[in-house]
């Protein structure tokens, strides 16, 4: 496994709460009425993203769901335009044409932020499908939500992706519920690991509220799938503390439930090991959640005085 | 007795074969299920088997004859103790003539129609680098994919049975020999799949070409057509373009019945972000999709089976394209509008010279070539010289391409109008399979010319 420098364990660190304190914000921000539409939290995920974040390369891509911000400060982009795109305005990533669920950076290789349930994982498998055929040696990883897992383009996807050997790393991170219908609902067989043996596609499920775990997972699997080998899957066990989205009471579900996966908090684990491990101080931890306080106070108020795109903008970007 | 062999229709829309190997020769004793011939035709090679059995009298043709009408005689079988007394006595011809079913008088006059009416438009014969020989639509097709694929090596195309096979209907032939496997890649029949594959490619910077084996089956993969393809570009503000062609077979091809046989064209038509093309020619068919796969944005590209063996001259410049959006005054005239794209140009036309020579009517064709965006400009000014519009093409009515261009006359040239807009649309129902009905599904000629009399208010 890659070896862990203590920069690196700040680096998580940060980037996780970067991604609670956003989220928290936007959700505030919706209560407010300057975010509209759906708006889908990552809060108790972020282990996911990050951990896969240490193993990335740059020129790797990226693609993913509709429960895309955790993904896009991941990425490195900037929060203040991720919150511009969530309040419309025309600073956002989309120009305000997007919104929550819409959201690309081509320049960073993030190719979305799609809505429609499954349709990212053909996209992904084609973005990889052009690193081959480009002769590149990057990746394309492709984030897959429990629910597209019963999806059937998922698994045309895995087909093809197995039968042309791309170099594509699914990624499938269940957080036990598609909208409110549990996976043991909505799966036949809770092993969604093993999907992709019918293909030959290797697959392992890990532990998504360690971030140590999702490293050295995505570590393994992320070269496997740069030396030519084809695809691999891995199965993100995790959990989303809020509802599907900001409209979902997720009455669905215990509140013993959700207790039990906050006593596993991704971000208290990350921070007991920094601590334990005298990687920083409690005064140096501090600060460092100040400033990502301020941070996304600034991105906050970055998006709501941004302004909304001009009328003139209705008819431009249909056509390039 | 002798029986006839005759040139089977191995395809719905096969209208002759070539003979490209005998598998028996003369005195052979042939039974039923034995393998009497190799017949190519519009599609592949195949092996040929007989249905009835006894000694081979006669061979008909030679090896490597070809253009042999469906239905024609091409072997005789029967007891050689017996006489043939039919053939001493009748031409060979005349017996088959009385033969024919339905389906092939049909099916000839059909023919006739795409052969004869074919008149190369003023704007062909203003061409130039017009070429002398001509050539079919599916090779137009083809030889500018190649041509593409040459020229850019981002170019690449996939689909169903498009490499090994040479292509469902032929339109790739050669391909996969010439760019080899990585850029002519069979798929397997996974449509959603493959399609949201080369939609993420073209997100990636790649040219994909993606035949669909019909249009038919693009509905298992419109959502990434339309949700991915068509509408990225906005939803990334502009960041993330789609330069795909989508491309295959639209609309009837020859009883193949209701899922087999329907037009997309308004459907697609519809969808802001999304161009759509529909080609009528070997000459527009080359020039429009060479515009297609240059373009930055996601094209359909609609193309009809029927026309894949109509020829045409062709502008053979490697260069050579037709703007996206422009539509062709095929014919002036000064009495009425028809406009029409794809395979209803040739029914237009064969309409347009019987109205001429049966009311002295002149009519103005317009083939609109391109759907999406619309060249409402052309249609307009035709309206305003000629006060009177039909349009004509196979998709249902409801919501036809032929609506919106009714409420764009409508409301842009009201006074100009010296009589209601009539569309000429297939019939309002799922296709039907049986050849009766599958004729009254479609527009015909008939339907075209009284529409021209109706706006003409000819009784």
């Amino acid at each position: 496994m890659k070896k862990l420098q203590k920069a690196d364990y700040i680096k998580m660190y940060s980037f996780m709460l970067k991604i609670r304190r956003f989220e928290e914000r936007a959700a505030q921000l919706y209560g407010m009425g300057k975010i509209g539409g759906f708006c889908h939290l990552y809060i108790g995920q972020e282990a996911v993203v990050v951990g896969i974040l240490m193993t990335i390369d740059k020129n790797d891509s990226v693609v993913t769901t509709y429960r895309d911000h955790g993904h896009m400060i991941a990425r490195g982009l900037d929060p203040k335009r991720i919150m511009a795109e969530l309040t419309g305005r025309e600073d956002g990533y989309s120009a305000g044409k997007g919104g929550s669920m819409h959201m690309f950076s081509k320049e960073n290789n993030f190719y979305g932020g799609h809505g429609i349930v499954g349709a990212q994982v053909p996209i992904g498998t084609g973005i990889a499908f052009t690193h081959k055929y480009n002769g590149e040696k990057n990746i394309c990883r492709t984030y897959i939500g429990d629910g597209a897992m019963n999806n059937g383009q998922v698994f045309e996807a895995f087909n093809l992706a197995a039968l042309w050997k791309l170099p594509v790393l699914y990624i499938i991170e269940n957080n036990k519920y598609g909208m409110g219908t549990s996976v043991d609902r909505a799966a036949a067989g809770l092993d969604l690991y093993k999907r992709g043996e019918a293909f030959g596609i290797p697959g392992e499920k890990v532990d998504g509220m360690n971030v140590f775990s999702v490293i050295e997972a995505a570590d393994k699997a992320g070269k496997y799938v740069r030396e030519g080998n084809g695809p691999y899957i891995i199965e993100v066990q995790t959990y989303r503390y809020r509802g599907h989205s900001m409209s979902d009471p997720a009455k669905y579900r215990t509140k013993e439930e959700l207790d039990n996966y906050k006593q596993t908090d991704p971000i208290e684990i990350v921070k007991a090991e920094i601590l334990k491990k005298k990687i920083a101080t409690n005064d140096e931890i501090e600060k460092i959640n100040k400033d990502t306080l301020e941070e996304i106070k600034n991105a906050a108020e970055f998006a709501t005085n941004s302004p909304f795109p001009k009328d003139s903008e209705l008819y431009t970007d249909v056509y390039l | 007795m002798s029986t006839e062999i005759l040139m089977p229709a191995l395809s719905p829309t096969m209208t002759e074969g070539n003979l490209s190997k005998w598998l028996i020769k003369k005195g052979d004793t042939v039974k039923a299920g034995d393998l009497i011939a190799e017949i190519e035709t519009d599609k592949a090679t195949m092996e040929v088997e007989a249905v009835d059995e006894g000694v081979v009298l006669d061979l008909l043709f030679k090896e490597g004859e070809a253009n042999i009408p469906v239905n024609k005689a091409i072997a005789i079988i029967g007891d050689p103790n017996e006489k043939v007394e039919v053939k001493k006595e009748v031409p060979i011809e005349k017996v088959i003539e009385e033969k024919k079913i339905e389906k092939n008088i049909e099916t000839k006059i059909e023919n006739k129609k795409a052969d004869t009416i074919d008149t190369p438009s003023p704007k062909i014969e203003e061409d130039r680098n017009l070429s002398s020989e001509e050539i079919s639509m599916r090779q137009a097709l083809r030889d500018t994919m190649a041509e593409e694929m040459r020229k850019d090596n981002k170019v690449f195309i996939l689909g169903e049975e498009v490499a090994e096979y040479q292509g469902a209907y032929k339109v790739t032939q050669g391909l996969l020999e010439e760019f080899g496997k990585e850029r002519v890649l069979d798929t397997p029949i996974s449509e959603h799949g493959f399609t949201g594959l080369a939609v993420g490619a073209a997100f990636k910077g790649l040219r994909p070409i993606l035949e669909f084996m019909t249009f038919n089956f693009s509905m298992q993969a419109i959502d990434q057509i339309i949700n991915s393809a068509a509408k990225t570009l906005y939803m990334s503000g502009g960041q993330i373009n789609c330069p795909i062609v989508f491309r295959g077979p639209n609309g009837a091809a020859a009883q193949v019945a209701a899922q087999h046989s329907q037009d997309f064209s308004s459907w697609y038509s519809q969808v802001p972000g999304l161009k759509v093309i529909a080609p009528s020619t070997p000459y527009n068919a080359k020039g429009l999709l060479r515009s297609a796969i240059l373009d930055p944005n996601p094209v359909i590209f609609l193309e009809n089976e029927i026309l894949y063996g109509l020829k045409g001259p062709v502008n053979n410049d490697i260069n050579f394209s037709i703007p996206i959006g422009k539509a062709n005054i095929e014919k002036e005239g000064k009495d009425l509008t028809i406009v029409t794209y794809s395979i209803m140009l040739q029914k237009s036309k064969e309409a347009a010279l019987r109205l001429k020579e049966e009311y002295n009517l002149d009519t103005e064709i317009i083939d609109l070539q391109t759907l999406r965006p619309l060249d409402t400009e052309t249609i307009l000014n035709s309206i305003k010289k000629t006060n009177r519009l039909v349009t004509v093409e196979e998709s249902w009515p409801f919501g036809s391409v032929g609506s919106e261009i009714a409420n764009i006359v409508q409301r842009d040239a009201f006074d100009y109008l010296d009589s209601p807009v009539i569309k000429v649309n297939s019939a309002d129902v799922p296709m039907p399979y049986a050849l009766s009905l599958e004729k009254l599904y479609l527009p015909q000629v008939d339907d075209i010319i009284n529409a021209a009399k109706k706006v003409s208010y000819i009784k």
